[in-house]
Order: C-alpha cells, then sequence, then structure tokens
C-alpha cells in the first residue's frame, strides 16, 4: 500500500492539499462557524467604515435620540436600525465598535497567555525535576481557584496601585493581563505533556548528540511538534477569553463605559429592562452568544480533525 | 476437503486519493494438522488477510471479492453475529503484542474460564480445569497457582503462552497467528514456535502464521506463501521456497537475509521493493569537503577505550539518598575499540547495550567509570565548548527513522543544522552543496533536499538520518539498532550502505544490535551483553565458532536456523 504523494513547495498547495482541508470542505458547521468569525472579525475590523455613527464621537450624540427601540417598532427612527441606548447612541454602531473591543482583548490575552503557558510548560517539561515540580504546584495552586476570582484579584490590585486619573487608559492594560494571567495554566499544562513525550524521541537525542544547546532544542525542534493541541486550545480559549472579559465589563470592574464592549453594553441593557427598553441588552447579548457559539464550534472541529485518534 | 479455504480474495480500502488494493486475487489453503506461513514485507496486506479471515476487517475496508470457506461452509457472507460465534470457538486468534492481549483487570482464569464456558458451555467447575489443563499443555509451571496471577505478573513470553492457551480454548479448527513472536527476545521465540508448532501438530488444528521473519518462517512452517503488494508471488513447501524459490521476489528476500553460518562481502540482488539509490557523481574523498581537513591527531592505542563503566537508574526516588531504590544497568563494562574497527554489542533487550551507547556519546553521565576518547576523559569535560569537539568527532544512527527526524523540518535543514551549529563550511552556499553531495552520497539524490521527511519511506529516512550523522565528518559512528524497524531488503540495503561508508571514510563503528546474524556481516569484534555486564568479548569468527562464555552458546543455539536457503549467487567472505 503505498502513497502517492505529489511533491509540491508551494505553502497555499500543501495546504488546500493537506487533511486539514480535507476535513475543513467536509463539515458545514466547521464552513458556517468560519464565515460568521470571519465576518465579525472584518465587521469588527471596519467599524469605523460601516458603523452609520461613531457612538464616541460625543458631538454627534444627542440625548434626544435616546431609548429609542428598532426600526420595525411604530416608534423607530430609521437612522437606527437596531434603536439606542440611554445616551442616545445606535445599538448597531456600539455593538460593531464593542466588538471590537471584546476582539482585541480576547485575542490579546490569548496571546499574552500563550506566551507565559508555552513558555513556562516548554521548560517545565524539557527542565523537569524541580524546576518542573515548582512551576506545576503554582499551576495547580492557580487551578483551585476559579479564573474569573483571579482576574478580578488582579483587576481590584491593579485598581489599587495605579492613581485614579489614569484608570480609563489603562483598563484596557489590566483586562488583557488580568484574563491572560488567569488562563496559561492550560497551556502549560498541554506544552508540558507534549514536551515530555517529544524530549525522548530520537530527533531531540540527534541534536543533543550534535551538540545543539536546550534552548535552541527548545525552539527549533520541540516547539514545532508541540503548537497542534495549542492552537486548539487557543481557539477554545479565544471564546473564553472572550466572555470573561464580558463578565467582568458586566460587573463593572472592565473597560469604562465611554469605550463601551460588549460586556458593558450588555451590564448598560440590563438597568433598562425592566422599563421595556430590550434592544439594549438582547442584540449586544445576541452578538455576543453568536461570536462564542462560532468560535467554539470551530475549536471543536479543530480538535476532532487534529486529533487521529477520533478520525 | 480443505480445512480453510480462501478463495480469489480481494479487499479494497477506499480513500480520498484512490482506491488502495490492499489483497489482490489471494488464494489459500489450510489443511489439519498443517502450519501455512504468509511471509512479506510491510504492507503487502499479509495482516488484512488474517483479519479478513476472522471477519475483523477494520473499515473502510471491504472484500470486493472472493469467498472464505471453513470445511466447506462459506463464512465471509455470515451475519456479524454468526461470525462472533465463530471467532474463539472455530477460529483462534493470536496477536503480536502479549501486552495488550489481555485484560490487565483480570486474573488469568476469569479470561480463561470465562471464554471456555462461553463457547464450550461445560458450566464453572469443569472450565475451571479445563483452563488449569490448558496452562499446563502450553508450559506453565505450577498452572493450578499460576492461574490465580494478573497478566503483569507474568514474563512477556509466558504471557504468550497465556495468549495461546486463549486461543486454544475452544478447541478452534483453525488458529491464526499474526506475528507472534515478533515482539519477543530470541530465547523466548524459539520456545514460543517450538510449542505451537507442537499444539498444531497433536490437536490437527491448522494454523496460519503470518509474519516478515523468516527465520519463524524456516522453523515452523510446512508451506509458505510469500506475498509481495497484496499478490502471492510464491507458493510451495517451505524447503522449496527457502532453498530453491522460483520468483525473483522471493530470490531477492531471501539473499537479503542476514546469514548466522556466512559472512557476506555484500548483500547481493536487494533493489526488488525500493530501488537502491545510484549515486550520480563519484567523489574524490582525498579534495573533497567530505574527506578533507579531518583535523584530529592520529591515536596511539585505541580509539575509543570504557573504563569499569557504571549507569544507575533511580527506579524508586526518594528524598533521602539511603530510601532510593536504584538499579545498575550497566554494571563495570570496559573494552576497547581501535581505529577503523567495527565493534559490535549484542544481548537481548534491557541488557544494557544501548545504555552505553547513550553513554558513549554523553546523553547519560555515567555513574562511575571513564569514556576515554582519542585519550581524552570525556567524563571529565566540564565546559560545552570543549565538549563539541569531541561530538564533532562522534555521531550516532538511531533505531526508529520515523521519530529520528524532525517531522517539520526540511532534509536541507535538517542535514545542514550540524554543519552550520559547528561552523564547518564558510558560506551557506557551501553548505548547500556539501547537503547535496551528501544525499547523493547515501543514493537519494540531491532533489530530496527541499522535502518533509513524512514524504520518505523507512530506508530512505534512514539514509537521511546517515547523511545528517556523516554531517559532522566523524570518525566515530555509533549505530544503535540501526535496521532493526526496517524490513529485511531495507535493511541489507542499509548494511551495505553502511559497509561502503565505513570501508570508504576509514569510520570506527560502534554497532549495536540484538540480532546476532547483523553482528556477523558488519562487524570485527564483538561483545556479548547479559543484564548489564559484559560476559564475552571475542573476534566475530571466534565468537560464531568458538564461544567461550555459557550465555553466548545459548544465544547461538536459539538463533533460528536458515541452513535450508538457498546459497545461490552470495559471495562469501573469507575471513
Amino acid at each position: 500500500m503505498e502513497q502517492v504523494q505529489p511533491t509540491t513547495n508551494s505553502r497555499v498547495q500543501r495546504f488546500f492539499d493537506s487533511d486539514i482541508w480535507y476535513s475543513f470542505a467536509r463539515n458545514p458547521v466547521a464552513i458556517i462557524s468560519a464565515i460568521v468569525t470571519i465576518g465579525m472579525i472584518l465587521a469588527a475590523a471596519f467599524a469605523p467604515l460601516i458603523a452609520p455613527h461613531d457612538p464616541f464621537d460625543l458631538a454627534a450624540i444627542d440625548i434626544m435620540d435616546s431609548s429609542m427601540p428598532p426600526v420595525w417598532d411604530a416608534y423607530g427612527d430609521p437612522r437606527f436600525i437596531l434603536g439606542t441606548d440611554d445616551q442616545g447612541r445606535g445599538i448597531l454602531s456600539t455593538i460593531l465598535y464593542g466588538a471590537r473591543i471584546s476582539l482585541i482583548v480576547g485575542f490579546s490575552s490569548v496571546v499574552f497567555s500563550m506566551i507565559v503557558g508555552i513558555t513556562l510548560g516548554l521548560i517545565s517539561g524539557y527542565a523537569g525535576g524541580r524546576t518542573d515540580a515548582f512551576i506545576m504546584r503554582i499551576a495547580d495552586i492557580q487551578l483551585s481557584f476559579p479564573a474569573i476570582l483571579i482576574a478580578l484579584l488582579i483587576d481590584g490590585v491593579a485598581r489599587g496601585i495605579v492613581p485614579k486619573e489614569l484608570h480609563t487608559d489603562i483598563s484596557i492594560y489590566v483586562l488583557i493581563f488580568a484574563i491572560g494571567i488567569s488562563g496559561w495554566v492550560q497551556y502549560a499544562r498541554t506544552v508540558r505533556g507534549s514536551t515530555l513525550v517529544e524530549k525522548n524521541k530520537e530527533y531531540v537525542q540527534a541534536a543533543r548528540v550534535i551538540g545543539i544547546r536546550p534552548f535552541t532544542i527548545l525552539r527549533r525542534h520541540i516547539l514545532p511538534n508541540v503548537m497542534g493541541p495549542v492552537m486548539v486550545i487557543a481557539t477554545i480559549h479565544l471564546a473564553i477569553a472572550i466572555i470573561t472579559e464580558a463578565t467582568l465589563s458586566f460587573l463593572g470592574v472592565g473597560v469604562p463605559p465611554t469605550t463601551p464592549s460588549l460586556g458593558t453594553l450588555i451590564r448598560i441593557g440590563n438597568e433598562y429592562l425592566f422599563s421595556g427598553d430590550w434592544w439594549i441588552t438582547i442584540f449586544p447579548g445576541a452578538t455576543l452568544v453568536i461570536l462564542v457559539l462560532a468560535v467554539n464550534l470551530l475549536g471543536d472541529w479543530m480538535r476532532d480533525a487534529l486529533n487521529p485518534k477520533l478520525r | 476437503m480443505d480445512l480453510l479455504n480462501i478463495n480469489n480474495l480481494r479487499i479494497e480500502f477506499p480513500s480520498r486519493h484512490g482506491t488502495v488494493v490492499a489483497v489482490d486475487d489471494v488464494s489459500l489453503t489450510v489443511q489439519p494438522g498443517e502450519v501455512l506461513g504468509v511471509v512479506g514485507e510491510s504492507g503487502a496486506g499479509k495482516s488484512t488477510i488474517g483479519n479478513a479471515v476472522i471477519g475483523l476487517l477494520e473499515p473502510p475496508g471491504e472484500m470486493t471479492e472472493g469467498h472464505v470457506l471453513l470445511k466447506s461452509e462459506q463464512i465471509d457472507t455470515l451475519s456479524p453475529e454468526a461470525k462472533r460465534k465463530i471467532r474463539g470457538r472455530r477460529i483462534g486468534m493470536i496477536f503480536q503484542d502479549p501486552l495488550t492481549s489481555l485484560d490487565p483487570l483480570q486474573t488469568i482464569e476469569q479470561q480463561l474460564v470465562e471464554t471456555i464456558d462461553l463457547h464450550l458451555k461445560l458450566g464453572e467447575k469443569k472450565s475451571q480445569e479445563r483452563a488449569v489443563d490448558l496452562l499446563r499443555q502450553v508450559g506453565i509451571p505450577d498452572p493450578e497457582h499460576r492461574i490465580k496471577n494478573y497478566p503483569h505478573q507474568f514474563s512477556g513470553g509466558m504471557r504468550q503462552r497465556v495468549v495461546i492457551a486463549l486461543a486454544l480454548c475452544a478447541e478452534p479448527e483453525v488458529i491464526i497467528a499474526d506475528e507472534p513472536t515478533t515482539a519477543l527476545d530470541v530465547s523466548i521465540q524459539a520456545q514460543i514456535l517450538e510449542l505451537m508448532r507442537r499444539l498444531c501438530k497433536d490437536k490437527q488444528v491448522g494454523m496460519i502464521i503470518i509474519t516478515h521473519d523468516m527465520g519463524v518462517i524456516a522453523d515452523i512452517t510446512d508451506r509458505v506463501a510469500v506475498m509481495y503488494r497484496g499478490k502471492v508471488v510464491e507458493e510451495g513447501t517451505t524447503a522449496k521456497i527457502l532453498g530453491d524459490p522460483d520468483h525473483p521476489y522471493t530470490q531477492s528476500l531471501i539473499s537479503a537475509v542476514p546469514r548466522p553460518d556466512i559472512r557476506l562481502k555484500r548483500f547481493p540482488m536487494v533493489n526488488y521493493i525500493e530501488e537502491e539509490g545510484e549515486r550520480t557523481k563519484d567523489i574524490d574523498l582525498s579534495t573533497h569537503w567530505l574527506g578533507r581537513h579531518r583535523d584530529y591527531d592520529a591515536v596511539d592505542g585505541p580509539l575509543l577505550s570504557l573504563k569499569n563503566l557504571v549507569m544507575t537508574f533511580v527506579t524508586k526516588p526518594a528524598l533521602l539518598k539511603s530510601n532510593r531504590v536504584t538499579f545498575n544497568a550497566v554494571d563495570d563494562v570496559s573494552f576497547d575499540i581501535n581505529e577503523g574497527e567495527v565493534f559490535g554489542l549484542v544481548g537481548e533487550s534491557g541488557s544494557g547495550k544501548s545504555t552505553v551507547a547513550r553513554m558513549v556519546c554523553s546523553l547519560y553521565k555515567p555513574a562511575a567509570g571513564a569514556v576515554n576518547f582519542a585519550g581524552t576523559d570525556l567524563t571529565r569535560i566540564k565546559s560545552e565548548n570543549e565538549r563539541d569537539f569531541f561530538r564533532r568527532q562522534m555521531q550516532m544512527i538511531f533505531q526508529d527513522p520515523f521519530s529520528s527526524l524532525n517531522g517539520r523540518m526540511r532534509v536541507m535543514d535538517i542535514i545542514a543544522e550540524p554543519i552550520r551549529f559547528h561552523r564547518l563550511a564558510s558560506s551557506n552556499q557551501e553548505v548547500e552543496q556539501i547537503v547535496n553531495d551528501l544525499l547523493d552520497h547515501v543514493g537519494l539524490g540531491a532533489q530530496a533536499s527541499v522535502r518533509f521527511p513524512h514524504e520518505f519511506s523507512g530506508g530512505q529516512r534512514q539514509r537521511i538520518s546517515i547523511a545528517r550523522a556523516l554531517a559532522t565528518r566523524p570518525r566515530f559512528l555509533i549505530c544503535d539498532e540501526p535496521t532493526s524497524a526496517l524490513d529485511v531488503s531495507i535493511q541489507a540495503q542499509i548494511l551495505n550502505l553502511l559497509k561502503d561508508l565505513q570501508e570508504e571514510l576509514g569510520l570506527t563503528m560502534l554497532f549495536i544490535s540484538h540480532d546476532l546474524p547483523v553482528i556477523r556481516q558488519m562487524c570485527d569484534r564483538v561483545g556479548v551483553m547479559k543484564t548489564g555486564k559484559l560476559v564475552e568479548v571475542s573476534a566475530t569468527e571466534d565468537l560464531f565458532e568458538k564461544p567461550t562464555a555459557a550465555y553466548t552458546r545459548e544465544l547461538l543455539d536459539l538463533m533460528p536456523r536458515l541452513d535450508k536457503l538457498s546459497h545461490e549467487g552470495l559471495e562469501v567472505e573469507q575471513g
């Protein structure tokens, strides 16, 4: 049973020939969630171009427009398709800008988690012994707290030590740091496990016989071979990070109301829910659900596609 | 009437790259009391036949043509439920790995009694008696007590005996054994094969043995079918196939089997499966990079000298030294290797031979003793930079070609890595030129350099591995079971290549193998290891003709008898 493998050197060609692409092209759920995710990312990225209004431009907001229902309601206004919030900002525009902040915070904290987690995981797995025990006990301790609690703690501490007038400017960085730190353990554990397997493989021993130093072995040989599971975790973690950001913002410790994220919008809308202004909270909420669902389904598919046992 | 009749069997595996025909128009018969061997190299489709007969074909594989008759009754068209009843009851199975074919959570008794009761409906008491009786038949001492044990309390060979007892439980008419001894050491292999043959004759059971090993075929089978790419190319009595094969594939397969009795100059005509690489250009080693500036001095005395080497592993770690449980994987090993010599190290699994190799190339730090290389004790070197000078002179070829190459790197970068690390070339162009020449020199061709390891077969990967080892221009090469993961014809090619390179470059080699015939073909002197100790060191011919240690004699006696094999076209080296 020989396999005929055409030799192609173009990366693009190899991608379209790969099993991953084959699995993707035959999985409608994966295709739809990929389209939704990419669509939302593009919409958020180009928000200044496609949003009907700039919700951050105080001059363009008129308090007289506040709390308008969506356009299909009798009292709706064609300028505001999904209605307006309590300050007269168009809901559609705030969702586009809000998703932008949610995604920036989500992506940045995932990248931050990955850097911390992968580095510590590689060191832990390769060094072994006391270094390994030390790093893994810290991970265990952190795992015994809910992630949201750690994020809240870091957020609170940061607010305590930073002067009040700087809060608005740095709040987004604090948020990224808080969510990022609360998620590194997953990466560290996965990478440590894979590193333990990889470091005993003969290609690593061959590199050691050549004389390659540990740092280079980790970077050049082990890192590329442990990235598969990491990408799966990262996708699922992105959904969690977006939710965590929304939760923190909902609790009022996230981004300031002047630059609202999806979570902030849901919180603002929540106060008006009982006065009948449902649209302020439902539309951002629905956006959040769809975004997180799409990213999660994409992560699920990727996990199955990359797992040889389930194939 | 044939006991088992496989007729025009065709098995296809549809896949996205097109349908793979794993088995093509295969017809085989087995008579009661007969052992039929099915031999072939990996991918020949021999295991697929076995799976199809017992109705355990893995999806998406399907039987598209042919039928299987058990005592004239067609069994391939039966319902899954009816097939399940035949499995174990009328057709027994023995698989390769005795570790995984027994349930670790149940005692041997539970597994045997359950199977016997299920098939023969004897009731618990009778079943128990029969289980003890079976264990006695397969040679397990003290079966009344041992039957209460769990699988992990048995050694590998004993466990395979239990698996055989399990296969015999319901007095099957046919037994299919898929590589039954591949996972076992030679000493145990011989006993198990003997047992299987005896049981087969006594009970008039028909047996199909699926194997890649000509030694197993020679030891146990009555008739042999040789498979090549899904087809049976030749079938006949064992004596005929081994002694006077007709088909060129069979001839090349047999000529590639390493001989325990004679030493060959090279393995002839072994390029049937994988084209043996042709070098496209000859390199003048006196001027080429590969032969040039070897800046090491000639040594007086041996190049490598091991003195009282000890390696200790901790089996039970503890904070206090006194509580730790340790064992000596290598215990007081000393030997010398002279420049230009090929030194073999042979022993069964767990004898510590690989550990010695890893201490020589500084992957492990010895607990005691000295590794003197070219007059310097490597265990005393403190700085990494100082050690690099010796690393360059000493390289290693590993056992498993599928894990010894980083799958994320192109072949060019894999082979260039040691050259770049040790700064052995002045420019990038020169590095590329050297890598291409090296690839050509190991018979791969320069166009291999832009490809990734997964695009190559096992034998080709081992060539890449050899090219990487040569890239530092070493004078000492450690080969740790370099061919034990390869098919026999590929093994012959790789051994030929190593022989050629050793001669051309005047390499000194430490050659590790569990396979005595391979050792005989490759080595000038041999050391025999047993449980961490060196029991004998002698010149190869002396070792095979007049061994001194009792353990060596034992190993030699257990080698499969291959004296029936054809000698045609072989060039014997006079030692």
